[in-house]
């Protein structure tokens, strides 16, 4: 791009008086070819395993081991869909997620909102001691807390068991939420508790009427981020859950890629079928997600 | 935060407000790192399960005179490293053309922020299958494109590198909307001032965008090198548990291959005391460091 057809174009606009100036964020028009051929290439970059998914999860049975590289074969078929619904134990594996991102879910919610209350309203004895050991968690390699945690919930025969992994996924999820409570309620006015409090309203009664309902849009995201660190989670899972019976989605499709006989189209649908309202939800999320994580470096 | 009246007094209900928090993160991460220690100077091991006893320092002997160590130290550098790298190099790059005014730009933003949403373990898996030799698709387009026939996943260079793709497809997402928030907000007058006195692209780029954008990604690159430091899913599902024999590991998934798969209790708690070490000792120095920043600025 040659900047000194930018400077005369400049001059010229300001001459005019039509126009002020060509605006930081306009492009010339090369300019714009070659943003749009850099998007299209990440673009395809990024779209290319989810298509191939889609492409091997929509063959024919005989014809999963196949060279060709058409997005939708020719022959189609949702077989493979109707395969892992009925033949397979996928229903299965997904109640299991079902109940673990439940309970997780309901878990997270609860603690994080009454802890992140407490973090923002109330003064008590090692508080900043206690926030800053909630953010050092976030250092610790999984792996080193695996092992412990594994021959402890042996000891307790909690092991393979659904209680393992809500204990463990509620842990990994609750200083991120607990943190992002405490980061809502920080912004509601204290006023209103003083306001209550003349009332006669009781410590509890007005966390519960009266903040609890102004702080639902964190309590969501709260929700959706606990569900999400549940649902997508296969570590722990693989460490702590080895009957068939109580296999969760992540293990189950790893199951289908076993080393012995990989079952591609099976693992392919399963795959859409599980990633399908995470991404959704994702990209719902993601306009707040680009906001807070802004304003949390702007802050620091 | 307000600091009212009520701040001070009732606070035995902030005790049972956080008490449940603290005992379950106690339970899963307190307790269990204590015992960690515990079991990184003992023997244990599937023979000696139930019967262990402390032997003082020989696992930590054993993990730093075995070479296995070294060679995944040094690995897991060369991992890092050239994820953080591509992370951020073509996040910043797509996040100056997102910020661009051109049509279309929310539908590319969807679309590139994708890999991101994808959960962590179906990435690796669908990666794993893609790099298949025969019948995976990205084999299937260098040999119809430039005729190369490549096993990628049964050679210890070309397992690796199969890692590299899928963790750097999923991870540029997250600099490119963190770089993006930072790019909208710069002030525009700086640009406009720039192009008055006829600075060129390249010169704006460098004293104005990357300057400005500094503050914003530090944090995130911070982030980003523990992250894929730790990132145990792509490694252990794309080169199905370490294969081809054990050669493509970073540190913490040879460890846990060490505890789950051998068993060898012992070795892998002291190995994961290392490196918890090591990552104390970056997570210290870049604190320090970036205070000594701040100053500066």
């Amino acid at each position: 791009m040659c900047p000194y057809i930018f400077k005369a174009e400049a001059r010229l606009q300001q001459t005019k008086g039509t126009r002020k100036m060509r605006s930081p964020r306009e492009l010339s028009f090369w300019g714009k070819i070659g943003a749009y051929l850099v998007l299209a290439a990440f673009g395809a970059f990024a779209v290319f395993p989810i298509l191939s998914l889609i492409s091997i999860s929509l063959r024919p049975g005989d014809r999963l081991l196949t060279k060709s590289l058409s997005i939708i074969p020719s022959d189609a078929t949702l077989q493979t869909y109707y395969q892992l619904f009925f033949q397979e134990p996928f229903l299965r594996w997904m109640g299991n997620s079902l109940v673990v991102s439940g309970a997780v879910t309901l878990v997270g919610v609860a603690l994080a909102a009454t802890a992140g209350y407490a973090f923002s309203r109330y003064k008590f004895f090692g508080k900043n001691m206690a926030m800053l050991a909630l953010l050092a968690t976030q250092m610790f390699p999984l792996t080193m807390l695996l092992l412990p945690l594994f021959i402890m919930l042996i000891k307790l025969k909690l092991y393979d068991t659904y209680w393992a992994l809500i204990i463990a996924y509620s842990a990994t999820a609750l200083p991120f939420t607990t943190w992002q409570m405490k980061g809502y309620y920080d912004t509601i006015p204290y006023s209103l508790e003083e306001a209550a409090s003349i009332d006669g309203s009781s410590q509890f009664k007005t966390f519960w009427t009266i903040i609890l309902p102004l702080a639902a849009p964190a309590l969501v995201i709260t929700a959706l981020f606990s569900f999400m660190t549940a649902w997508s989670e296969y570590l722990v899972a693989a460490a702590l859950i080895q009957d068939q019976s109580l296999f969760t989605l992540p293990l189950g499709l790893k199951m289908f890629q076993s080393s012995l006989e990989v079952k591609w189209g099976l693992y392919s649908a399963g795959a859409l079928v599980v990633s399908l309202p995470v991404v959704l939800l994702f990209i719902f999320l993601s306009r707040w997600l680009v906001s807070g994580l802004t304003l949390g470096s702007i802050k620091g | 935060m307000a600091a009212g009246i009520g701040q001070v007094k009732n606070n035995r209900l902030a005790y049972l407000y956080t008490s449940p928090t603290f005992l379950i993160m106690g339970l899963v991460i307190a307790f269990p790192f204590l015992f960690n220690v515990v079991v990184s100077f003992s023997n244990m091991n599937l023979t000696y399960f139930r019967d262990w006893k402390l032997i003082g320092l020989l696992n930590y002997v054993s993990v730093f005179t075995d070479r296995v160590f070294w060679y995944y130290f040094m690995k897991t550098i060369l991992w890092t490293v050239i994820n953080v790298f591509f992370h951020v190099t073509i996040g910043v790059w797509l996040a100056i053309l997102l910020d661009k005014d051109i049509r279309g730009r929310s539908f590319f933003r969807t679309i590139l922020i994708l890999p991101w949403a994808v959960p962590q373990y179906i990435t690796a898996l669908t990666w794993r299958g893609m790099f298949n030799s025969e019948y995976g698709q990205v084999s299937l387009l260098l040999q119809k494109w430039f005729d190369l026939n490549f096993s990628w996943l049964n050679t210890e260079w070309g397992a690796f590198t199969a890692c590299l793709v899928a963790n750097i497809w999923l991870g540029f997402p997250f600099m490119m909307i963190v770089a993006l928030g930072g790019l909208q907000s710069i002030p525009r007058e700086l640009y406009e001032a720039a192009e008055i006195d006829g600075s060129s692209w390249y010169n704006k780029l460098r004293n104005i965008t990357i300057p400005l954008l500094k503050p914003v990604m530090v944090p995130a690159i911070t982030l980003g090198i523990i992250w894929t430091f730790n990132n145990f899913n792509v490694v252990w599902l794309v080169s199905n548990s370490g294969e081809p024999s054990d050669t493509t590991h970073i540190l913490v998934s040879w460890v846990y291959k060490a505890a789950f798969r051998y068993f060898r209790m012992g070795y892998a708690a002291a190995f994961s005391m290392v490196i918890f070490a090591i990552l104390l000792i970056f997570g210290w120095n870049f604190i320090r460091r970036t205070r000594a920043t701040e100053a500066v600025y």
